[in-house]
């Protein structure tokens, strides 16, 4: 740390208050569509508020992060802007591993703990006897406690098709989306984009066939988020999976733009760092996901 | 929009005032104008679930029904509890943050302040979203500030929805706040201001910070499974379907837990600063201090359970939480007798901040105790959800988190507002705070003990006493808040100047510059010897 540069400190901005006004008008627009839609009423004027919202969180991000980018090709920005961004996008990364952690336990609480209990074992032997007498807990639990209310699922997805597959999908993203860093840090413009459309091309692939895979489960496998704890477990934790990678694949489809206007150089490109952490990321999740939800 | 203000490289925005009006503190990029938004609005919130407290107070004054309906009632100490934890105690110090994290480690400013703006304006709108489920069809949240499954699930009314997203926003808004907090003290601190020799104030919001980052997403995933199962028919918090609630109150609580520290750690920073200042001697054990915080921090995150010993655990899961839960007292030992013993043959004078800061050590130790009884499992089983609990958690956060509150704002005002107070008015606030508290929140210990539940509209008639005693106590606690205010405004219209240094024993760089702050200080950063 030392004084060579002062800190860029950012004048007045609009964006900020564009923001807090979208997110409200989306959240309450997707509240109002939520409780409409589970009491049957007419949900169009909650639409017109969600997505009055969710385009001006979009026109929001364009012109805020359009505004920082051009401060940043202006030269504003000091080495110590850098590390504040650098820092930034670690801790935030670090609240996403923590989003992922909740539900992570919520399905270890509910394997180890919570199902056995339920099928008569341990300290709470009577919970089993009183409740359900006749439930077996098993997993992958494909027979509920009250299979009238939830009726648990035919089949599973074989890990051994289409996640293994999609395993392969995205390390191989990991992969060429280092390929790519190092062709920008060696100056390679043309083996740089290359290897960021595979990137790309990879990650929507492996979106395809998770949405492939939702299908099955609904279509033919009756696995659906009402079909028990490992329906709402499976779910939540890939559909939230599946979210992180639409999202990092947006962020490389912008780098990519971004590249193609000619922006980075070899030392200057936290932007594309943060992408490739970021996606870094979601590809560890989903090796968790892996061993933790599919072969398990 | 947005412009480079003046040439970045020279000082010279260090005459540039505000900007006038409203666009002031929509757009603002300061840290000063959004610390003082943050206070401000988190004192509206105080008065807001302080009318809430008293509505509650009014109808247990005496047994029998006699203001409000029960409904209402479970609505009153949901929404008191809610505001007062994520609109009041948590905003303020996140004020505090931000007014004083870069005055005192000579920042120009907050590593990202843009993202400081969003983190304040996300928090009205959040508020308004969660308040104005009073006036919808069904009511307000009824739950509790603990919300457990099922009564926030399957019997919930409609409107837990937009409490759910009111949740997320206010989320959104801690976690943003939290890594710009630890974003300006990693990167922003002046040459040779090492990590050991930043204030204790700096400290306990570094870790608190972390805190935040690490349990607030785990907020947000426990009512994004409450979304689920109420609204797409998961099966989280439904044994039907395999799930469990007590699924919830882990979950819960393995965010809970850490967010009490969230709302004390601050305060411990605060009195480590205030308590050397007017005992004019160092404070003692400085790095034990800072291991003991850290200490609190990595603990809080082993011992959530000690809050659902009822619910049914294994018999090693008892024991563990408890064992850990009562490791705590050590380094909470630590810090009181740090306190302590900085004071000892100190050259002591007792002015607000002081008087806040010694009522803080002495009530918060009561609450400390309060809770190692809690602690003790076997004996929890006779004190869970009575009135024991809650004269506990007030007594740690009333002279805990509010005291280190109103001492950091006397202690800081006059850097703030370039005024003092008025002392006669602020000595009078601290009495009547400090009985009225007392009064409203000691009677209580008793009432658990013999047995009164919480979250209860009406009692059997022996409870009856102690009750009215509290009410007494809890009105005049709240009446003294609007004398609070008015000395504040008395004090930014008309106060006497204050002089740079402010008070005789403060050290620290915030005491450097000009009461009051100028807009933008430590453009060039100081040298730290």
């Amino acid at each position: 740390m030392s004084a060579e540069s002062s800190y860029y400190v950012p004048a007045q901005s609009r964006w900020p208050i564009i923001a807090s006004i979208g997110l409200f008008m989306t959240a309450v627009g997707a509240a109002n569509i939520i409780n409409a839609g589970s009491a049957n009423e007419s949900t169009g004027m909650s639409w017109l508020v969600f997505l009055t919202g969710a385009f001006m969180m979009a026109y929001m991000l364009f012109g805020w992060f359009g505004h920082v980018i051009s401060e940043s090709r202006e030269g504003l920005y000091s080495a110590q802007m850098d590390r504040s961004f650098r820092w930034g996008m670690s801790w935030f990364i670090f609240s996403e591993v923590m989003f992922f952690a909740a539900f992570f336990g919520a399905l270890f609480y509910v394997r180890v703990l919570s199902v056995p209990w339920l099928g008569g074992e341990g300290a709470n032997a009577s919970t089993g006897e009183l409740l359900w007498p006749g439930f077996e807990a098993t997993w992958p639990l494909m027979a509920n406690p009250n299979p009238e209310l939830y009726p648990g699922p035919k089949a599973l997805i074989d890990p051994w098709h289409l996640p293994l597959l999609n395993t392969v999908l995205l390390v191989a993203s990991s992969v060429t989306v280092t390929f790519a860093h190092h062709a920008l840090k060696e100056g390679k413009r043309n083996a740089l984009k290359m290897w960021l459309i595979a990137t790309i091309v990879l990650g929507c692939v492996f979106l395809f066939f998770q949405g492939e895979e939702y299908v099955e489960a609904y279509n033919d496998l009756d696995l659906t988020l009402e079909s028990g704890i490992y329906g709402t477990t499976f779910f939540l934790l890939t559909g939230f999976h599946g979210a992180h990678v639409t999202l990092g694949t947006l962020m490389l489809i912008i780098m990519y733009f971004r590249i193609r206007k000619g922006h980075f150089d070899k030392d200057n490109h936290f932007a594309f760092e943060a992408t490739s952490w970021y996606w870094h990321f979601v590809d560890v999740v989903w090796l968790g996901l892996f061993f933790m939800v599919y072969i398990l | 929009m947005s412009a480079v203000l003046d040439n970045p490289i020279h000082d010279e925005h260090e005459h540039h005032g505000p900007p006038k009006g409203i666009a002031r503190w929509l757009f603002t990029t300061n840290h000063k104008d959004i610390g003082s938004m943050y206070l401000w609005f988190s004192f509206a919130m105080f008065l807001i679930g302080g009318c809430m407290a008293l509505t509650i107070r009014a109808e247990l004054f005496q047994p029998g029904l006699q203001l409000v309906e029960p409904e209402f009632f479970n609505q009153m100490t949901t929404m008191h509890g809610l505001i007062m934890v994520f609109g009041a105690v948590m905003p303020a110090f996140v004020g505090l943050a931000n007014w004083l994290i870069p005055m005192m480690v000579g920042a120009p400013d907050m590593a990202l302040p843009r993202m400081n703006n969003w983190s304040f304006w996300i928090l009205p709108f959040a508020f308004g979203l969660l308040l104005s489920t009073l006036f919808m069809e069904g009511g307000g949240p009824n739950f509790g500030w603990t919300f457990y499954a099922p009564l926030s699930t399957t019997y919930a009314p409609d409107t837990v929805t937009y409490f759910i997203f009111g949740v997320h926003m206010m989320g959104i808004s801690s976690i943003m706040g939290a890594i710009n907090v630890v974003a300006t003290i990693l990167n922003m601190r002046a040459p040779g201001m090492t990590l050991m020799k930043m204030p204790l104030f700096v400290w306990t919001w570094l870790i608190t910070a972390f805190l935040l980052i690490a349990v607030m997403p785990v907020l947000a995933g426990v009512v994004t499974m409450m979304l689920m199962d109420v609204h797409f028919g998961t099966s989280f918090f439904d044994a039907a379907g395999g799930g469990d609630p007590v699924l919830f109150q882990h979950v819960f609580w393995f965010f809970g837990h850490p967010e009490v520290y969230i709302m004390i750690l601050p305060a411990f920073g605060v009195v480590s600063q205030i308590i050397p200042t007017f005992s004019r001697k160092p404070l003692f054990g400085y790095h034990s201090m800072v291991y003991a915080v850290a200490s609190i921090a990595i603990l809080s995150f082993i011992v959530w359970a000690h809050h659902m010993f009822t619910v049914g655990m294994p018999l090693f899961g008892e024991l563990f939480f408890m064992y850990a839960t009562m490791l705590i007292a050590v380094p909470t030992g630590v810090k009181v007798f740090n306190w302590v013993t900085t004071m000892f043959r100190g050259s002591l004078t007792f002015e607000a901040p002081m008087l806040f800061s010694i009522a803080f050590v002495i009530l918060f130790t009561i609450g400390g105790f309060s809770g190692l009884m809690l602690a003790i499992a076997p004996s929890d089983f006779q004190y869970h959800d009575t009135y024991f609990v809650v004269a506990h958690f007030h007594y740690v956060l009333v002279p805990g988190a509010i005291f280190g509150i109103f001492a950091a704002v006397y202690y800081w005002l006059p850097k703030w507002c370039g005024n003092m107070y008025s002392e006669t008015l602020a000595k009078w606030h601290f009495w009547m705070s400090f009985v009225g508290m007392n009064l409203a929140f000691f009677p209580m210990h008793f009432l658990g003990l013999a047995g009164m539940p919480r979250r209860i509209p009406d009692y059997a008639l022996q409870f009856a006493d102690f009750n009215s005693i509290s009410s007494v106590g809890a009105f005049t606690f709240g009446a003294t808040q609007l004398l609070f205010l008015y000395l504040v405004i008395q004090a930014i219209r008309s106060g006497k100047p204050a002089t740079d240094q402010v008070w005789e024993g403060a050290e620290g760089l915030e005491w450097t510059i000009p009461s009051p702050a100028p807009y933008h200080t430590f453009s060039t950063p100081p040298e730290i010897k």
